[in-house]
């Protein structure tokens, strides 16, 4: 009986939780079929604003911008990150515990400061715009990567590798046949997690973007003051019921090795 | 296998470039006047009645956001340890999808359920209560950060717990310990290294996020990142500016240090 209780508050509280982290988010669900230009009146269900979205050339630039950044960012910074986690991983004492305390510089620091101290610095030698801004992702998204692999690399077999060294596989075979495979967890939710604060960045775009550029967050912080076009309702709508599903498909379809339930960044 | 410390080079290059100089030159641009002379002014700064006040307003927000963040995350890791393994990955990734909602448009969202003729006060009517009027204050700003960074508690102390052994678990219970001395003696202990590394997610964002208090504060309210944003895009005042970011960085590794000054080594990095 006293499980029963338990179970039911804790699940009640799980169902809270929920709703405060769903809550805006079924707001803007709402706004999206909204047909009316404002944001505090119900003016009736429409799908006008699906429509008009594909034709607002503006919003699918800055979705090309925000897509294709992360893409970039995400991937070199895992390339990046992965030989760096394995480089690092072998250094001495010393070396690791640089290296590590520069890893986490980038976490420490306040966004603003980070940006701001790139802005400062790209001036210098390069006009602001998609590259500055890829840099910037790439230095951000980096630790994460390192942070998500570090430890696979710590509970990596080694003793596989040198078997398959001795059964004759060479380096770069046997790395990629044996050790890849053991780290490829990690450097999947890393991948996922850089891919993640690069959609989801906001701050450090804004000061390295320049005036040409736009990616979907600094375009709608660009039209808070005159009101955010309800296009934007329906593509962030359409965004996050594509992740929805496709993290659902990964979730629920094909249960490999049991393992990694969240696929996601979650996973460690 | 040989040791290949050399695979880290790119990225040893990438640090020097992209983090290490970025570095000195805002340290540059904070220790020198307009003119390029040395002076200590626009670090100073910070100590300006104006900017003080910001920067208690944003400790209290980021000090409250960061405690409230931690007494929901517990209960929210427990009842997540209550479920089994598959219902607990579809849990996290419930807490982790909302990240794909772009962060500006749910903080407006929220300035639409916290208006004064707003949702949440037509619900409050509804049930028959007094609305409330948030709109504008420091608690629409508060509400926001938790909103926004409760997610980077739960992970970390989420992690931390599910790598504890469920022996000791048992253990404990077994020698007649209830479930409070098993959370306090046991879990509570096991998962500081979590605890750790989500204050530190969610304290130093929490102070500077000027877009929340934009939006939830109504431009009144201003935090220390409001203050910093504004000298670079309204004054164009870049050796400011700097200067202000710079003592912002000081006084986050003071306070990092006090918090995670016992923290093991490695350990407390493993944030997801």
């Amino acid at each position: 009986m006293v499980e029963k209780i338990k179970d039911f508050v804790s699940r009640f509280y799980l169902a809270l939780v929920i709703v405060f982290l769903y809550a805006p988010i079924a707001v803007l669900v709402v706004l999206s079929f909204n047909d009316s230009r404002s944001r505090v009146v119900w003016g009736g269900f429409t799908l006008r604003w699906y429509q008009v979205l594909f034709s607002n050339h503006q919003i699918m630039d800055a979705l090309c911008t925000t897509i294709g950044l992360a893409f970039l960012s995400a991937g070199i910074a895992t390339l990046i990150g992965v030989l760096a986690a394995l480089g690092i991983q072998a250094m001495r004492q010393r070396g690791y515990q640089v290296m590590m305390t520069f890893t986490n510089i980038p976490m420490l620091n306040a966004d603003i400061v980070t940006g701001i101290a790139l802005m400062l610095w790209f001036v210098r030698f390069m006009p602001l715009g998609f590259a500055s801004v890829l840099l910037a992702h790439i230095t951000f998204n980096i630790p994460y990567v390192i942070l998500s692999v570090m430890p696979k690399i710590k509970q990596m077999n080694l003793s596989v590798y040198e078997a398959a060294r001795d059964l004759g596989a060479g380096a770069v075979y046997a790395f990629f046949k044996v050790l890849l495979p053991q780290l490829m967890s990690g450097i999947v939710s890393g991948f996922f997690m850089a891919f993640t604060m690069s959609m989801d960045d906001f701050v450090i775009t804004y000061f390295t973007k320049g005036a040409g550029v736009n990616t979907l967050s600094t375009m709608i912080y660009g039209e808070l003051k005159k009101g955010v076009k309800p296009e934007m309702y329906a593509l962030s709508t359409l965004i996050f019921a594509t992740v929805f599903a496709l993290l659902l498909a990964v979730n629920f379809l094909p249960k490999r090795k049991g393992k990694n339930p969240a696929g996601g960044p979650a996973a460690r | 296998m040989k040791k290949r410390p050399w695979l880290a080079t790119p990225y040893a290059v990438w640090v020097a470039g992209f983090t290490m100089i970025p570095l000195l030159v805002i340290f540059q641009y904070a220790l020198t006047s307009r003119e390029g002379a040395f002076t200590l002014a626009n670090v100073m700064a910070i100590f300006e009645p104006v900017h003080l006040k910001a920067l208690l307003f944003s400790l209290e927000i980021a000090v409250g956001c960061t405690i409230i963040c931690i007494l929901l995350s517990y209960p929210l890791v427990m009842a997540m340890r209550r479920l089994n393994m598959g219902r607990q990955g579809f849990t996290l990734f419930i807490l982790i999808l909302p990240m794909w909602m772009n962060f500006i448009l749910r903080i407006l969202a929220w300035q639409l359920i916290l208006s004064n003729n707003g949702i949440l006060n037509f619900i409050l009517q509804k049930a028959g209560l007094l609305p409330l009027s948030l709109a504008n204050t420091g608690t629409a700003i508060m509400i926001g950060v938790i909103y926004d960074y409760l997610p980077y508690m739960v992970l970390p102390i989420f992690n931390a717990v599910a790598e504890i052994d469920e022996d000791l678990v048992e253990a404990a219970r077994d020698l007649g310990a209830n479930s409070l001395t098993v959370f306090c003696k046991v879990i509570l202990p096991l998962s500081v290294p979590g605890l750790l590394s989500g204050i530190v997610m969610v304290f130093v964002p929490s102070m500077t996020s000027f877009v929340i208090a934009d939006v939830l504060g109504g431009g009144k309210l201003q935090l220390i990142g409001n203050v910093i944003e504004q000298e670079f895009t309204k004054s164009a005042n870049w050796n400011m500016g700097s200067g202000l970011s710079v003592s912002l960085m000081l006084f986050v590794l003071i306070s990092m240090a006090f918090t995670t000054k016992n923290e093991t080594e490695g350990k407390s990095s493993s944030i997801w």
